[in-house]
């Protein structure tokens, strides 16, 4: 169990939240104008990293906001938390 | 090397026992092999195993960074089975089950299957009409399967709780008897002595830094013992498959995420099957030392960590004594971690990548050790032809370009499906 700071909540357990998976890539925008390539990219290939990880999590039991996260997904260390909706990648 | 025999054992010991040789070999790196496997668990001792039997190779090493059978192998709950409802997926498992039945023949090593069966619990009509059509699907592919009602349940595992005032009463379920278990480590074990009896040079304490190509593919492995030259490499490294793949710069549909297992005390026989619960997810069998053997759901997000988080603990054995009340006094005795590659659509990849003499057996979910032996053969096939095998054929890299998942589960064309 680790702690992520809820910008909104304050640090709570990471047991309050729900997973987002891999924060990387966004779903093509145009889908129409998108190839096969952009949709395999963003649907399925991961870079899987073994060290930093930018990932989004749901406050489910929180202020139900999506927050991006940064951890370190071999210590579980969690160096940065903001909502999504400040934007930036 | 002599063979494990009774003969053997009564010879030995007129000796004291003082004459028995290592299992295998701790021989050096060579400077090139014919074919090199990354990874020294039981796909990878499998793979090197079958590529010398099947197929012919005498110049093969298999490479770990650690020491066989010390990753997933050793981590799992040793359960096999192949219960599976699409035919990729079932003709491929019980190729494997095949290969289980005659195993400890084969390899000239115990690897104490047991096929005490595996019941998966049904708690709905509509669950157990889920697990009629999969039992039938089964039947068709040739794989043996019962659908058990609740009575049939109470006789078969008269240890559970089938009453109607349970948390989630059982209304029936669907049973593999030719299903078990299998002494994990011993399949490592046994694997990496009939490999290295066929010549196979077992590598441990090697980890592998890099991969060199050139114009025609794969050229070699930089390595911690330095480099060897090489031509066909296979990937055998499920849970850092990742890492080893962009060495190549090729990225995979793979998340790495943790599952834990855990153990009670050891008791008394009291449990001779497998059962895995359909309320929730648990799957539990009793060791040949008498601990329960239990595990669940992943963890639920990336990591590396070969550790876990209680509630996931907390969860099964919640389920564990829903199902056997009686196991409520029962203490854990010990807990652990292990990194499992899991793909997007929840089956495995088993093939070629688009790296010529590179290739690829990872993304085994949380499935891998019952494949082992059907692995290992069909992994040998596509690195000696360069070709998948039958029974591969639809496990490779290319469906998540092609669209041609396999959703084994029947959740729908969705790509995080773990």
């Amino acid at each position: 169990m680790f702690l992520i700071p809820c910008p909104h909540c304050g640090p709570r357990a990471e047991s309050e939240f729900s997973y987002g998976g891999d924060a990387k890539g966004s779903r093509p925008a145009v889908p129409e104008e998108s190839n096969d390539e952009t949709w395999i990219e963003y649907l399925y290939l991961r870079d899987n990293p073994k060290g930093g990880h930018e990932e989004l999590w749901q406050h489910v039991h929180g202020c139900r906001r999506w927050l991006r996260v940064s951890r370190d997904v071999v210590s579980h260390a969690v160096n940065g938390c903001r909502d999504v909706a400040e934007g930036g990648s | 090397m002599s063979s494990y025999s009774l003969a053997n054992l009564f010879r030995h010991g007129l000796g004291g026992h003082k004459g028995w040789k290592p299992a295998w070999r701790d021989p050096e790196p060579k400077a090139e092999y014919d074919a090199i496997i990354v990874g020294g668990g039981g796909h990878g001792l499998a793979s090197a195993y079958y590529l010398a039997k099947n197929h012919g190779f005498t110049n093969i090493a298999v490479l770990e960074k650690g020491w066989i059978g010390g990753g997933n192998t050793g981590r799992n709950t040793t359960i096999v089975r192949s219960n599976y409802l699409l035919d990729a997926n079932a003709k491929f498992y019980e190729h494997g089950m095949k290969l289980w039945e005659g195993l400890s023949q084969d390899l000239n090593f115990n690897v104490m299957f047991s096929q005490r069966g595996v019941l998966n619990l049904a708690h709905s009509k509509g669950q157990l009409e889920t697990f009629r059509r999969r039992g039938n699907a089964m039947r068709l592919n040739g794989v043996d399967a019962e659908l058990l009602n609740r009575d049939d349940v109470a006789a078969f595992c008269p240890e559970l709780d089938i009453s109607k005032t349970a948390r989630f009463p059982v209304e029936g379920g669907l049973l593999q008897r030719r299903g078990g278990t299998a002494r994990h480590d011993a399949v490592a074990w046994g694997y990496a002595r009939a490999a290295d009896r066929r010549g196979v040079d077992i590598i441990q304490n090697c980890e592998v830094t890099g991969i060199r190509r050139d114009q025609r593919g794969v050229a070699g492995l930089e390595t911690s013992r330095g480099y060897i030259a090489c031509r066909r490499v296979g990937l055998a490294v499920a849970g850092h498959s990742s890492q080893l793949a962009a060495m190549a710069d090729v990225r995979l549909p793979i998340e790495s995420h943790v599952l834990q297992a855990m153990v009670s005390e050891p008791v008394k026989p009291c449990l001779d099957t497998v059962i895995t619960f359909g309320a929730a997810h648990l799957y539990v069998s009793q060791s040949d030392k008498g601990e329960l053997v239990m595990g669940g759901d992943i963890d639920g997000y990336n990591s590396y960590a070969q550790r876990g988080n209680l509630a996931i603990i907390e969860h099964v054995a919640a389920c564990l004594v829903a199902l056997f009340p009686q196991f409520s006094r029962l203490r854990i005795l010990r807990t652990w971690g292990g990194i499992m590659d899991m793909t997007m659509d929840g089956s495995p990849i088993i093939g070629t990548t688009p790296v010529p003499g590179l290739f690829l057996n990872g993304g085994w979910c949380y499935g891998g050790f019952k494949a082992t032996p059907a692995s290992g053969w069909v992994f040998a096939h596509t690195m000696a032809t360069g070709q998948p095998h039958a029974l591969n054929a639809d496990l490779n890299l290319d469906r998540f370009h092609t669209g041609r998942v396999l959703d084994e589960r029947g959740a729908g064309p969705y790509p995080w499906l773990h």
